[in-house]
């Protein structure tokens, strides 16, 4: 497996030498670094060529790097029946920077990209219909950010007065609690009893 | 009820045990059983009908909701306690929220409720319909259904099994016997 992926990942840095910036593998997995406008050639060129035959688009997500420059990657899973192998390409963006929709390319991708923009906040350039599709409906924000608090902004409950559901801010009745598995006093110990014996015999 | 009617029952003084009364009472028991009546208080007809019937309106809402069908299906059978699911809520007096009310998911559920016939009563089935359980301190997710809807009885548990749903729904007739009004 792994040598049909270095093979692939020759021809396919040969031929897109210009929108490649660098192909990896791991974990047994072929990584395409690629330019944010050239993704639609990438994809299209996967999804066409005698040799990658990669005709379904199994997920595209999102993935948040707030100490980077460019935060976010948006990440394509290509799946490829012909020659049973998997391929992820990957694209950096940021808040502001839109990235190509590709729904022109795989039908799949519109709800995808959907998906991305209500998590994380990625715009998609070309989308017909880019809106939320998983928070709720007037929700804010994009939760799946790393600057995004766990429990968000507001809470809700149903009021007997306005008899409907009202949104507040959240207020916690039980506090936040953060598990310490490092502290003598609680949790777990870094060596569970009876590990050092393993240690010994392997 | 129905002594007053009897023939040579006029005397006002209580009857003392004995022959006499056991006299009187097959008479009246004897023309109660002729023409077909059964005597009873009517709230308890009432509770025994409502405890004996209870539909649950299908509202699974996570895994709690896979639970909740081991119990509707042979083992546990909630048919032989007249539990039969309806898929409207117009035609349910129970409602059984089976897993994860989400804040997307809760004036959808709130409606549903209001559309239920009175007497109502509902189920907070596992954790996280009892308090958000695993997800109590997400964004998404309504810390506990109580917030939106009356609870009468949380089954705890991550999911409950069957078994522990089908105690809670029991306590739910104990519930309705003990407190049930005809009118509230």
């Amino acid at each position: 497996m792994s040598e049909a992926l270095k093979e692939l990942a020759e021809i396919i840095s040969a031929k897109l030498a210009q929108e490649i910036t660098s192909t990896e593998i791991q974990n047994g997995e072929l990584i395409l670094n690629a330019r944010r406008d050239a993704v639609c050639k990438v994809l299209t060129f996967l999804r066409d060529d005698a040799n990658c035959q990669f005709k379904l688009l199994m997920d595209v997500c999102g993935a948040d790097y707030p100490a980077r420059d460019e935060r976010f990657d948006v990440v394509y899973n290509l799946l490829s029946i012909r020659y049973n192998l998997r391929v992820r390409v990957k694209v950096t963006t940021d808040e502001d920077t839109a990235v190509p929709s590709v729904t022109s390319i795989f039908s799949a991708a519109g709800w995808f990209e959907r998906e991305t923009w209500d998590l994380f906040g990625i715009y998609f350039d070309g989308h017909p219909d880019l809106r939320r599709i998983m928070t709720d409906y007037g929700f804010e924000g994009h939760p799946l950010r790393k600057d995004f608090p766990l429990t968000g902004y507001v809470e809700l409950r149903y009021d007997d007065e306005q008899k409907r559901v009202v949104y507040e801010p959240v207020k916690l009745t039980q506090d936040f609690r953060s598990f310490d598995f490092l502290s003598p006093w609680e949790g777990m110990q870094g060596q569970l009893p009876g590990d050092e014996k393993a240690e010994g015999n392997a | 009820m129905g002594v007053n009617s009897k023939p040579g029952s006029q005397a006002l003084a209580p009857i003392p045990q004995g022959t006499e009364q056991d006299v009187l009472l097959k008479a009246v028991s004897d023309e109660i059983q002729d023409r077909g009546f059964v005597v009873a208080q009517l709230d308890k007809v009432v509770n025994w009908a409502r405890t004996g019937s209870l539909w649950p309106l299908t509202f699974g809402l996570a895994c709690c909701a896979v639970e909740m069908m081991h119990a509707g299906m042979s083992r546990y059978d909630l048919d032989r306690f007249g539990m039969v699911f309806r898929p409207s809520p117009r035609q349910s007096d129970v409602i059984i929220v089976a897993g994860t009310l989400t804040n997307k998911m809760a004036p959808a559920f709130r409606r549903v409720y209001d559309q239920m016939a009175e007497p109502r009563y509902v189920v907070s089935m596992g954790s996280c319909a009892n308090g958000g359980g695993y997800y109590h301190y997400s964004y998404s997710v309504v810390r506990g259904c109580d917030r939106v809807v009356p609870v009468d009885i949380y089954v705890p548990g991550c999911p409950p099994t069957a078994e522990a749903l089908l105690y809670g729904l029991l306590q739910l007739q104990k519930k309705i016997r003990r407190t049930g009004t005809l009118f509230r």
